[in-house]
């Protein structure tokens, strides 16, 4: 499995040194650990002290972020250099994650060159394939025409699509379009008929993780990080042991456990944004040239058959 | 009969209101004045000023000093703004009066509006 193992005592292609390997890259970020619904988390320096047991997965895969290809500022002159950092991240994983998903915004203003751009970079990710939902960056001026015929081949609707894989169902929702004056992100009447449908049929020990562009809980609705039909999408879920959902948007990372919901959000991979509420805007934040790294990142989640559990380790760009 | 002296009075009310209004209109340029213009910033993902008050036939000038992109999309469709990036600016000129609600549609909690007399 990995070049890393050396020792494989449990005989879970996972040893110890390998896994610490595989974690030391990981930086500041922290480790959480859904257990039957309870979201553990750890710093990493506290990894050690656990049982290697508790972190290892059946399912690898990675979320990445937020690349606004085309944003040109001083928050970041270069974001096509950090996305290839963040590329090169996951090439480095001594698991290659068996896909990626990519939550939104690809580009900055939707334009031609910079999904072209964008498509270009992500050809060198060592993984089966790239799932796609869109930010709101990726849908100026064409209702997501573009993006759909690039990014969203074979989905519904303005792009919605779900896929089962290892027995956890995956669903990519758009919370992006048809957005209302005074409002938040919107799934609409049409795609939350759809995903009803969808989980409908599912065994409720089925894992799911739902994944968007806008947070599908209210981080700071002040900035519009929120989605106003999110519940609605919620309330299908509600008999499920296990749902992880998977947001971009805010440029950081954030976390909530609600019950059998696990809300995780990841970091960009072009600029930080601030903390809610701590700027006039959430606009781009600039910061020390020798700082941003460590405000970009990419997400790492692990799902363990049986064990209920699914592990998200954040780790950033520096 | 009382009642039709109550009818007549508020007429009289009402034409006398109507007056008033029309002889005075301060501070207001002439309806079909071209020349008219106003600007409306837009900063800190807020448009400046949140009601800017003009008189019909007057053009009015948004312009984008954020980081990000917004548009200017009114909300009963009467005008649309394309993605303005940074520096990027969107016009549009009001014949007729009234308030006209609009929004950026990329980032729904910016809500602003233009009264035009």
């Amino acid at each position: 499995m990995s070049r890393f193992i050396e020792k494989n005592v449990e005989k879970d292609g996972v040893d110890r040194r390998g896994f610490l390997k595989c974690m030391a890259w990981a930086g500041t970020g922290a480790l959480c650990v859904m257990k039957g619904g309870v979201l553990k988390s750890f710093a990493l320096s506290d990894v050690m002290q656990h049982n290697v047991g508790d972190f290892k997965g059946d399912l690898s895969f990675v979320q990445i972020s937020d690349s606004h290809i085309g944003f040109n500022k001083a928050a970041n002159p270069d974001v096509t250099i950090t996305l290839r950092e963040a590329i090169a991240k996951v090439n480095a994983l001594p698991t290659p994650p068996s896909f990626v998903l990519h939550t939104g915004d690809l580009t900055h203003l939707s334009k031609p060159e910079e999904f072209d751009t964008l498509a270009e970079s992500l050809k060198s990710l060592k993984t089966e394939r790239i799932f796609y939902v869109p930010g709101e960056h990726d849908v100026l001026d064409d209702n997501g025409r573009m993006f759909r015929e690039r990014f969203g081949k074979g989905a519904m609707g303005d792009g919605w699509h779900s896929f089962d894989r290892n027995g956890i169902h995956f669903v990519g929702l758009v919370n992006v379009m048809n957005l209302k004056a005074g409002g938040l992100g919107s799934l609409g009447s049409e795609q939350l008929e759809w995903l009803e449908k969808d989980v409908s049929a599912l065994k409720s020990s089925t894992p799911i993780v739902v994944f968007a562009h806008i947070p599908l809980w209210a981080v700071y609705p002040q900035w519009g990080w929120g989605t106003d039909d999110s519940e609605q999408a919620l309330s299908y879920m509600k008999r499920f042991g296990s749902v992880t959902v998977l947001n971009g948007h805010i440029h950081q990372t954030m976390q909530k456990v609600e019950g059998n919901v696990t809300f995780h959000t990841a970091c960009s991979t072009a600029f930080p944004q601030p903390q809610p509420g701590q700027a006039d805007s959430p606009g781009p934040m600039k910061v020390p040239d020798d700082k941003l790294r460590g405000l970009l990142g990419i997400t790492d989640v692990n799902f363990v058959r049986g064990k209920h559990s699914l592990g998200i380790v954040d780790s950033t760009l520096a | 009969m009382k009642n039709a002296r109550w009818i007549l009075g508020v007429v009289l009310t009402a034409v006398a209101a109507f007056a008033s209004i029309a002889v005075t209109q301060p501070g207001v340029a002439k309806a079909g004045d071209q020349s008219a213009a106003a600007e409306v910033k837009i900063d800190n993902f807020s448009f400046g000023p949140a009601s800017l008050t003009v008189a019909a036939g007057t053009t009015v000038t948004w312009k984008n000093n954020d980081d990000v992109p917004h548009t200017v999309v009114s909300d009963d469709k009467a005008f649309r703004s394309k993605a303005l990036d940074t520096d990027d600016k969107f016009s549009y000129t009001f014949t007729k009066p009234g308030t006209y609600n609009y929004f950026c549609s990329v980032h729904p909690k910016m809500i602003a509006k233009v009264v035009v007399q």
